[in-house]
């Protein structure tokens, strides 16, 4: 087991890497940070001056040197826009996106369970057949314009919920949240969805397939035969065996849930990491775009390798295989 | 939920919105594309930056709701008979916000600062001017040259106060390349009408009024929130639900969509940038055409043509939607008394292909545009129906439209001006003409003088330059306007550009707010009235 996790632990820091070299070569592509942070009427000395301190003048070698070994430090140096650590600004940005990430991967799960074993269950109903045409869009519309018309349905129209923002936060330590006032579960409620529709409609086709399949299967035949109620065998026994699936996509999904926030916190104007990514790229801000996607890849390395850990825990079959390597 | 973590939630939600809303305050909400950056003045030049900072700090000189110059920290200036040096008379009884007093030591202080590295304000002050103090309310200001305009950008240039500089390590400007965070980027302390009370960058501002200033509130707010909001369709939405007071901008497709609502309008005017179009005067070949051995925009003949190809109007009901106005000069009419006298030259596509085939090239020719696509308003359109409209003369246009990263990467002078033909706008920081006579229209043919770097297409034209000169030191206001127009006349003549039009501002307005609405698209609240 040990020797497992360490061997994962040296593939995740190939991963890293990997992600720090490409992400450094897309740089040169993204722009000259010079211009962004001047006016268009800036006299090119002045501008040479700015270039020179940010040390944007060195050779591209010295230049990924220096890049990597404050990457490996944790230093991703200090934003060019906001002129703060990024570190700093990650931190302050990043209970946003985690709040807003758990409450859709909650609003996916439930939802996604519940409309599952419905449309498991009843799947000639009418209300599976709506369930199924919902999980349609959900898969097929793109984020931002699901964002765009909840706006314009609940902001605009009836006018119940806030268009933008994370409402009134409350600061414990140096975490913000949204969960303690009115106005923050309020702003809460139309970016989970946005964000959480397409997970839920991914769980809820999950959960239909395997609450079909098993539920043909012999041992929910025995039960029926056993006279147990039907309650008792479609949740005691059937829905407890499809969940073991759905527990591994949504752990995987979960990383790609912090990433897609990106789209999400854009038309929702939510001030979380994702956000500031894309004003990074739009300004070319490349401190906070290089460590950003480093957290991220750092995420999905880090939610993979405790998945795998997990499936041993849950598998016995694989435990003995990495017991006994060949 | 547990019973307790209820309760603490609901007492939680009780305090904030007790702390928050005070029995009948005024907030006016305000969300705009753009972000507020830093809070250190001297650190990034741009408008809506400028105009956040106008809150807080002052300049010695202020412009009124008409642009004009205004006495600001300073009461009065004299200008010696030589016009070398100017006796600036500073205002009593003012006091910073953390209750220091304001005196010449702030202002020489701030002259220092402005013009140290890392300012992107440099040019507020010239760089050899000697700034002494006369006594704590009067400072001489001493200049190798005559500069009538030297307090022509003066409004912009705000005066820190020197002891909590000092105080707080801050004496140097914040410089793009900290490695450090500045305290005064994250920290404000003006003399101005408002206090920032909290500041979270990217997030949220909150200034409040601040009851010790000098001057007279011309506002009846308690409070301004401040709000980026990046998504076009967003900040439209935020509007109409009467979660923000005011936007800047409302995109022009939903312009007439929030005329029909019933809780906001647009405000509308023309700005001052003008947007045009220009061209490589200078390679002997193109980079991006399939002309080879000569450069085809050298003959005034071909700018000509171009000139004449561009319907101007169609331009403006089309793609501007009416939001526009169309210019015969690089100056927004505001800015240059005598712009009446200019006409755009009739859009004629016959005389545009007769003009072509005189200077050879009957069929046309190809040649790759420039074009940034979320820079201007509109932007990538108008290069659209450019490159259609000279299609209809036989030249074709390989248009390349990218982000403004790359864009400006590409055609700035960082970029070795690498273009052949593009778009761009450009207002004059000092609202004078000799700005654009300077940098976008002056030779840029000696390395050492900043003269020209903003001129992409190096048009160059040494009697324009000689007139230039002479503009910059002449003090008798006629006799100025005279030469400029001169030099107006001599790049128009020789179609150095292709001048499109001025922008207009959109700015969404709910109906119980009223602004005052400047062409320099600064959002200034502090003359802003809202009704409960």
């Amino acid at each position: 087991m040990f020797a497992f996790i360490i061997r994962r632990a040296f593939q995740a820091i190939g991963v890293l890497l990997a992600v720090g070299i490409i992400s450094f070569a897309m740089f040169r592509f993204a722009g000259d940070p010079v211009n962004q942070i001047v006016s268009l009427d800036t006299p090119a000395a002045e501008r040479e001056q700015v270039r020179r301190s940010l040390g944007l003048d060195d050779p591209v070698p010295v230049q990924f040197a220096r890049y990597l070994s404050s990457a490996v430090r944790g230093e991703f140096g200090v934003s060019y826009q906001f002129r703060q650590p990024v570190s700093d600004l990650l931190a302050e940005r990043m209970p946003a996106t985690l709040e807003l990430a758990l409450c859709a991967t909650l609003f996916a799960i439930g939802f996604g369970v519940l409309m599952g074993v419905y449309s498991g269950l009843k799947r000639d109903s009418f209300l599976a057949k709506v369930f199924q045409t919902v999980s349609l869009i959900g898969i097929s519309l793109p984020t931002f314009l699901i964002g765009i018309l909840l706006i314009y349905l609940f902001s605009v129209i009836l006018g119940w919920l806030p268009s933008y923002g994370r409402g009134d936060t409350v600061r414990i330590g140096w975490w913000t949240t949204g969960f303690l006032t009115t106005s923050g579960l309020k702003a809460l409620i139309m970016p989970s969805i946005t964000l959480g529709l397409f997970q839920m409609t991914l769980i809820m086709r999950i959960v239909r397939a395997e609450m079909l399949e098993v539920l043909r299967t012999d041992y929910i035949k025995f039960a029926r035969a056993r006279g147990l109620t039907t309650r008792a065998i479609h949740f005691g026994h059937a829905l407890k065996n499809t969940l073991v699936p759905v527990i591994t996509i949504v752990g995987l999904q979960f990383g790609s849930v912090i990433a897609f926030a990106i789209i999400t916190e854009t038309v929702f104007q939510w001030p979380g990491m994702g956000l500031l990514f894309v004003q990074a790229v739009q300004n070319v801000d490349i401190p906070i775009m290089a460590a950003y996607l480093m957290l991220v890849a750092l995420i999905f390395v880090v939610i993979n390798l405790a998945v795998d850990i997990l499936y041993t825990v849950v598998d016995p079959r694989l435990r003995t295989s990495i017991r006994q390597p060949a | 939920m547990t019973m307790r973590s209820k309760f603490l939630a609901a007492t939680v939600a009780t305090l904030m919105t007790g702390a928050a809303l005070p029995a009948m305050a005024v907030t006016l909400r305000y969300a705009n594309q753009g972000d507020l950056k830093s809070l250190d003045p001297y650190t990034l030049n741009e408008t809506t930056t400028i105009a956040h900072h106008g809150h807080v700090y002052e300049g010695l000189t202020k412009r009124g709701k008409d642009l004009k110059i205004e006495p600001g920290l300073a009461e009065r200036w004299e200008i010696s008979e030589d016009g070398l040096t100017w006796r600036l008379f500073l205002r009593k009884n003012v006091k910073f916000h953390n209750g220091n007093p304001f005196n010449a030591d702030d202002v020489i202080f701030s002259a220092t600062r402005v013009r140290a590295q890392g300012s992107n304000f440099q040019t507020r002050v010239p760089s050899g001017s000697e700034w002494v103090k006369v006594d704590d309310y009067t400072v001489d200001v001493k200049l190798k040259t005559p500069n009538p305009i030297m307090n022509a950008q003066w409004d912009t240039w705000y005066i820190m106060d020197k002891e909590w500089s000092e105080a707080n390590n801050s004496v140097q400007p914040t410089p793009a390349a900290a490695t450090t965070p500045s305290y005064a980027s994250l920290n404000a302390n003006g003399t101005g009408p408002f206090k920032i009370e909290s500041h979270q960058p990217g997030v949220k501002t909150v200034f409040k009024p601040n009851k010790d200033w000098w001057g007279k509130a011309e506002h009846n707010l308690d409070e301004i929130v401040f709000t980026p909001i990046a998504s076009d369709a967003t900040r439209v939405a935020a509007l109409l639900s009467g979660e923000v007071d005011v936007i800047e901008p409302v995109p022009l497709q939903d312009v007439q969509r929030v005329n029909s609502s019933a809780n906001a309008k647009v405000q509308a005017g023309p700005e001052l940038r003008t947007i045009f179009l220009g061209f490589d005067q200078t390679r002997d070949e193109l980079l991006f055409s399939n002309v080879k051995g000569k450069n085809p925009f050298k003959d005034k003949r071909v700018r000509e043509a171009f000139y004449k190809a561009i319907d101007i109007e169609t331009i403006k009901s089309r793609v501007m939607r009416g939001m526009a106005t169309p210019s015969a000069l690089m100056i927004a009419p505001q800015l240059f008394a005598h712009s009446k006298d200019f006409e755009r030259p009739k859009y004629d596509v016959e005389a545009a292909k007769k003009l072509l085939a005189d200077a050879g090239y009957p069929n046309g020719f190809e040649v790759g545009m420039d074009c940034p696509n979320d820079r201007y308003v509109n932007d990538e359109a108008i290069c659209q129906a450019v490159v259609g409209m000279l299609a209809r003369v036989g030249v074709k246009v390989n248009l390349m439209a990218q982000p403004k990263a790359q864009y400006f990467a590409k055609v700035l002078k960082s970029g070795n001006y690498n273009t052949s033909f593009y778009l761009l706008g450009w207002t004059p920081g000092t609202f004078d003409s000799h700005n654009v006579l300077f940098d976008i229209q002056g030779c840029r043919d000696n390395p050492q003088s900043s003269r020209g770097e903003s001129n992409l297409g190096n048009y160059c034209n040494k009697k324009h330059d000689e007139l230039t000169d002479k503009i910059l030191v002449e003090s008798n206001k006629e006799k100025r306007d005279q030469m400029i127009k001169e030099a107006f006349k001599i790049s128009t003549e020789d179609y150095a550009y292709i001048p499109l039009h001025q922008q207009a501002l959109a700015w969404g307005v709910s109906n119980k707010v009223s602004l005052v609405q400047r062409a320099d698209n600064q959002v200034l609240l502090y003359w802003a009235q809202k009704k409960e």
